[in-house]
């Protein structure tokens, strides 16, 4: 059977992936964002998942103002990264295990979350900057090297998901992969955040005492933590730190035992405290 | 529905009223995210425009690059960064000009570990209401 082995939390800050495809990451600026991400891909090439499932939000790129789905799974065969209104970002196209995909689909919705299904979608930085950290520089000829099954989530039109039902979601999703047939090891991404507000006269927000505190919680005390109200999180992690309701869904997927194996913090990256850690089943 | 999060202060939660009341603005702002939607934009403003039933006051909004007040009429930043894409402002720059501070010192502020939440949580504290 498939069996989901460790979860990855990272920040997908879309100037990471700027300074990625420019050539930049050597820069006093950037250095200390990517060395945090060393131990992270010799992880990833040890680890050698089949599949990383991957839960990220769109930023009104793929999905617009006439269609909000709270959970939306990508169920196509390929996914091509979007132009956000830079140009599109010049990574490999993202290929889905589709037929686990659909499996995931329905065992979801008869598991009572009524997913939005996507048998068309481009995805935008959210998806590919948190790939781009985690394996390293690729042209768009080249390939990932993982299969990816997307999951957007909606956190830009409040209120997004709670954190409860995302760290549920989660528990789901591992009784979905755990009853697809073929032997597959499968890691699983929550993204976005940490603290960060890109909007109005409150721009600029970074808190570290927050970020650490969710950081350490996501192994202390997960359950706990899943049931943050919305409003903590806008107050206190800024008006677009609320992303962090996708990590629930990661550590959800996750035995209740786990072993942080890598932390990564640094601020800043554009407007944003960067974060991740990566957290292994202690049975896995 | 109780808005438990109006009382922090320099903020916008893009709840559904501001979603119904910003949705065109927001739906034309997201066509800028194509290169030919820009160039026809780019060639044209007010006749770009005339396709999207925006208010007056959104338009000219729009037209005269208020980012605040896009804010203020319904805009969600993710929608408005589109435009800011378009004329080459990238998004800490765009933030730099919300603030009110200006480009340089809010990168500044960033390099030097960001705005504290100190002092920052409710609108009482910023002398507001």
């Amino acid at each position: 059977m498939a069996r989901i082995t460790a979860g990855v939390g990272v920040s997908h800050v879309p100037a990471i992936g700027v300074a990625m495809d420019t050539g930049i990451t050597d820069q006093p600026y950037w250095q200390p964002v990517f060395k945090g991400f060393e131990f992270s891909r010799k992880w990833m090439a040890e680890k050698k998942p089949d599949v990383v499932f991957l839960v990220y939000n769109d930023h009104c790129t793929a999905f617009d103002a006439s269609c909000i789905p709270t959970f939306a799974l990508g169920a196509a065969a390929t996914f091509t990264p979007a132009d956000e209104g830079y140009g599109p970002r010049p990574v490999p196209v993202v290929k889905n295990h589709q037929k686990m995909a659909s499996h995931i689909a329905q065992s979801l919705i008869l598991d009572e979350f009524d997913l939005t299904i996507m048998n068309e979608m481009e995805v935008d930085h959210g998806l590919t900057v948190p790939l781009s950290v985690m394996y390293g520089d690729k042209k768009p000829e080249d390939d990932w090297g993982v299969l990816v099954i997307p999951l957007a989530v909606n956190v830009v039109q409040y209120p997004a998901p709670t954190g409860n039902r995302c760290y549920n979601l989660g528990k789901a999703i591992r009784r979905a992969v755990e009853s697809f047939p073929e032997d597959l090891n499968v890691v699983i991404f929550g993204t976005g955040g940490m603290s960060h507000q890109l909007q109005y006269k409150r721009a600029g927000l970074i808190n570290p005492e927050f970020d650490t505190m969710f950081l350490d919680k996501l192994t202390s005390d997960p359950v706990g933590l899943s049931k943050m109200p919305h409003v903590d999180y806008l107050r206190e992690a800024g008006s677009e730190g609320v992303e962090m309701v996708m990590w629930h869904v990661m550590r959800g997927a996750l035995d209740d035992d786990v072993v942080e194996v890598h932390r990564h913090y640094h601020v800043p990256a554009s407007n944003t405290a960067v974060g991740h850690i990566i957290l292994e089943n202690k049975n896995a | 529905m109780k808005k438990d999060y109006e009382d922090i202060p320099g903020t916008f939660v893009f709840d559904a009223d501001r979603s119904r009341e910003g949705y065109h603005l927001n739906q034309f702002c997201i066509t800028l995210r194509l290169q030919k939607n820009r160039d026809a934009f780019n060639a044209n403003e007010e006749a770009y425009l005339d396709g999207f039933p925006m208010t007056p006051e959104q338009r000219e909004a729009v037209l005269k690059r208020q980012w605040n007040r896009l804010l203020e009429l319904g805009g969600n930043v993710y929608y408005t960064s589109k435009l800011a894409a378009n004329d080459g402002i990238n998004f800490q720059n765009l933030a730099g000009l919300m603030t009110g501070m200006g480009v340089e010192s809010y990168r500044e502020m960033m390099l030097n570990g960001g705005r504290s939440i100190e002092g920052n949580r409710y609108k009482s504290e910023w002398g507001e209401e």
